[in-house]
């Protein structure tokens, strides 16, 4: 690691539990833990993973112009945003290119919290900075607390009940997207705890996020791991999510890229005005020069990012995320192509360091995760015939 | 227990981190592995690319790439030589090699043509001086 890379509050663990740290976004962040990511993978497919996402931002942002301001700087809506309920969305440039991607809280009826990819928060903090000094100026403070708090990331079909055990207020009630506020119990030195709890996630699998004090972060984690939940690097987040078809700002989005071409368009609420606005809407009639695709090849050597994609010798775009899916037994991946080219079942040429292979569009996510099936739910009818004697 | 101590003595390593041990001098007949250390490095290994049967191998030239779910590595061979087989678990079970580097997850038996080259190659005390240097 460099001088510059900062520990979370879990460093320590993370070492003493035998994960390999590499630097990644200014911070110093386990990759896998002996285990291996595979293991971490199907951890998190089949039961429970708990991650340090620590190194991600936590900026409160709050006063009387604070939801005309995140109205303005980000993509979705805050002002339609209920108090108790999280989104995701992008930040844009005025020429519509992705600064970063988020998920942000509406905690009050003034109050924000938003989470900024670990090495973009300096670059949100300054563009917010500068937005607010153009047309918001006194009625916006923004307050970055990621130093003095922590984040952990519980997720899998699992994640609930075993964060649930943590909760004092318990999450049996907690919606996808929404948060509550709960002390923390049978957590050791951490218990009595004030924790934000979101049902937030990216591993395209249910979970939740507990955001608590820094100091509070090793009992958390310590609780989770005793209750079964297998600690999970950032090597099974990468595969997590590229399953999932979730973007990773640096890959799928970056400041020349736009969430039109991303095909995030569902995350853009253009009945109201935000920075980039006009770009995407003119973007949006003209078509675009890329779009973003899944990809998918047989076998278990993927394709991975920067790789060329070609028809018939020609440019066709450029890989931008990919992996072995351990989910899927396959090959799989994301990349940009020309819009000629991005119908699912075009066969692609991926330049995979110099040998041609064949590798097809699909469409996005690669894998869903199961829904509970109807037939679990108690059945109307049943309401009316009659009960069994004891 | 260190992974300098798992380095066996009866063989001979590249810097890359290969290893190579003579199982017929007569005949030349050899066999290639990695190290318990690259198996390491790279962590769960899902895939390698390997020369064929009859193909013919250069001291220290890319011999093939492995890859791990994270990373793309190349291969070089310790000798110069001939492939005479490929070990045929490695398809299907990639992971042997995690598993045990200098057994059952070995890649290719081969002919060398100058069994001389191995004497430029590490000794497992030289090898275990070289990758404590790496950290």
């Amino acid at each position: 690691m460099s001088d510059a890379d900062l520990r979370t509050p879990l460093y320590d663990a993370h070492v003493t539990a035998g994960a390999r740290m590499v630097p990644f976004g200014g911070w110093d962040m386990p990759v896998q833990y002996p285990g291996g990511i595979l293991a971490e993978v199907r951890a998190v497919r089949g039961a429970a993973g708990v991650f340090d996402v620590s190194h991600m931002g936590r900026v409160y942002i709050s006063g009387p112009a604070a939801t005309a301001f995140l109205d303005w700087a980000l993509t979705g809506s805050a002002a339609s945003l209920a108090v108790g309920r999280a989104r995701y969305c992008l930040i844009c440039n005025e020429r519509g290119g992705v600064i970063d991607d988020t998920i942000f809280y509406r905690l009050a009826e003034n109050s924000y919290l938003l989470i900024p990819n670990a090495g973009n928060r300096h670059r949100v903090l300054d563009w917010f900075g500068r937005i607010i000094g153009q047309r918001f100026d006194g009625g916006v403070t923004i307050n970055d607390r990621t130093m003095q708090t922590s984040l952990l990331a519980c997720q899998g079909p699992a994640s609930l009940s075993l964060a649930g055990g943590l909760a004092e207020n318990g999450l049996a009630g907690l919606r996808p997207f929404a948060w509550t506020e709960t002390r923390l119990k049978n957590c050791g030195e951490a218990s009595g705890a004030a924790a934000l709890v979101g049902r937030t996630g990216y591993t395209g699998e249910d979970g939740v996020e507990i955001l608590a004090p820094a100091a509070a972060a090793p009992a958390i984690w310590q609780a989770l791991t005793d209750a079964g939940a297998a600690p999970c690097g950032l090597g099974a987040r990468d595969v997590l999510r590229t399953e999932a078809g979730l973007p990773l700002h640096g890959h799928e989005l970056d400041e020349s890229t736009t969430p039109v071409e991303a095909r995030l368009e569902r995350f853009v609420d253009f009945g109201k005005d935000f920075v980039g606005r006009d770009a995407l809407l003119r973007q949006r009639e003209s078509g675009t020069r890329f779009t973003l695709v899944g990809l998918r090849m047989p076998g278990r050597s993927a394709p991975r990012a920067t790789y060329a994609l070609s028809v018939l010798g020609q440019p066709a775009g450029q890989v931008t995320s990919g992996c072995y899916s351990p989910t899927l037994d396959t090959s799989l991946g994301m990349g940009y192509v020309f819009p000629e080219f991005s119908r699912p079942g075009t066969v692609l040429e991926l330049d995979k360091r110099g040998l041609i292979e064949e590798i097809t569009v699909t469409s996005l996510p690669h894998y869903r995760r199961p829904r509970p099936s109807k037939a679990r739910r108690p059945h109307r009818r049943r309401r009316h015939s009659p009960r069994p004697l004891a | 227990m260190s992974p300098n101590d798992m380095n066996p003595n009866d063989r001979s390593y590249t810097r890359e981190h290969e290893w190579i041990i003579v199982e017929d001098a007569a005949s030349r007949r050899a066999q290639v592995g990695i190290t318990h250390y690259a198996q390491e490095q790279l962590g769960d290994i899902v895939y390698f690319e390997l020369p064929r049967v009859g193909d013919s191998l250069s001291h220290l030239g890319k011999m093939g790439e492995v890859e791990s779910v994270k990373a793309v590595s190349d291969l070089f061979s310790p000798v110069s030589g001939e492939v005479i087989e490929v070990n045929p678990g490695l398809g299907d079970q990639p992971e042997l090699t995690n598993n045990d580097p200098f057994g059952e997850g070995w890649l290719l038996r081969v002919t060398m043509s100058d069994p001389s080259e191995i004497d430029s190659l590490l000794s497992a005390e030289e090898y275990d001086a070289y990758i404590s240097g790496l950290h």
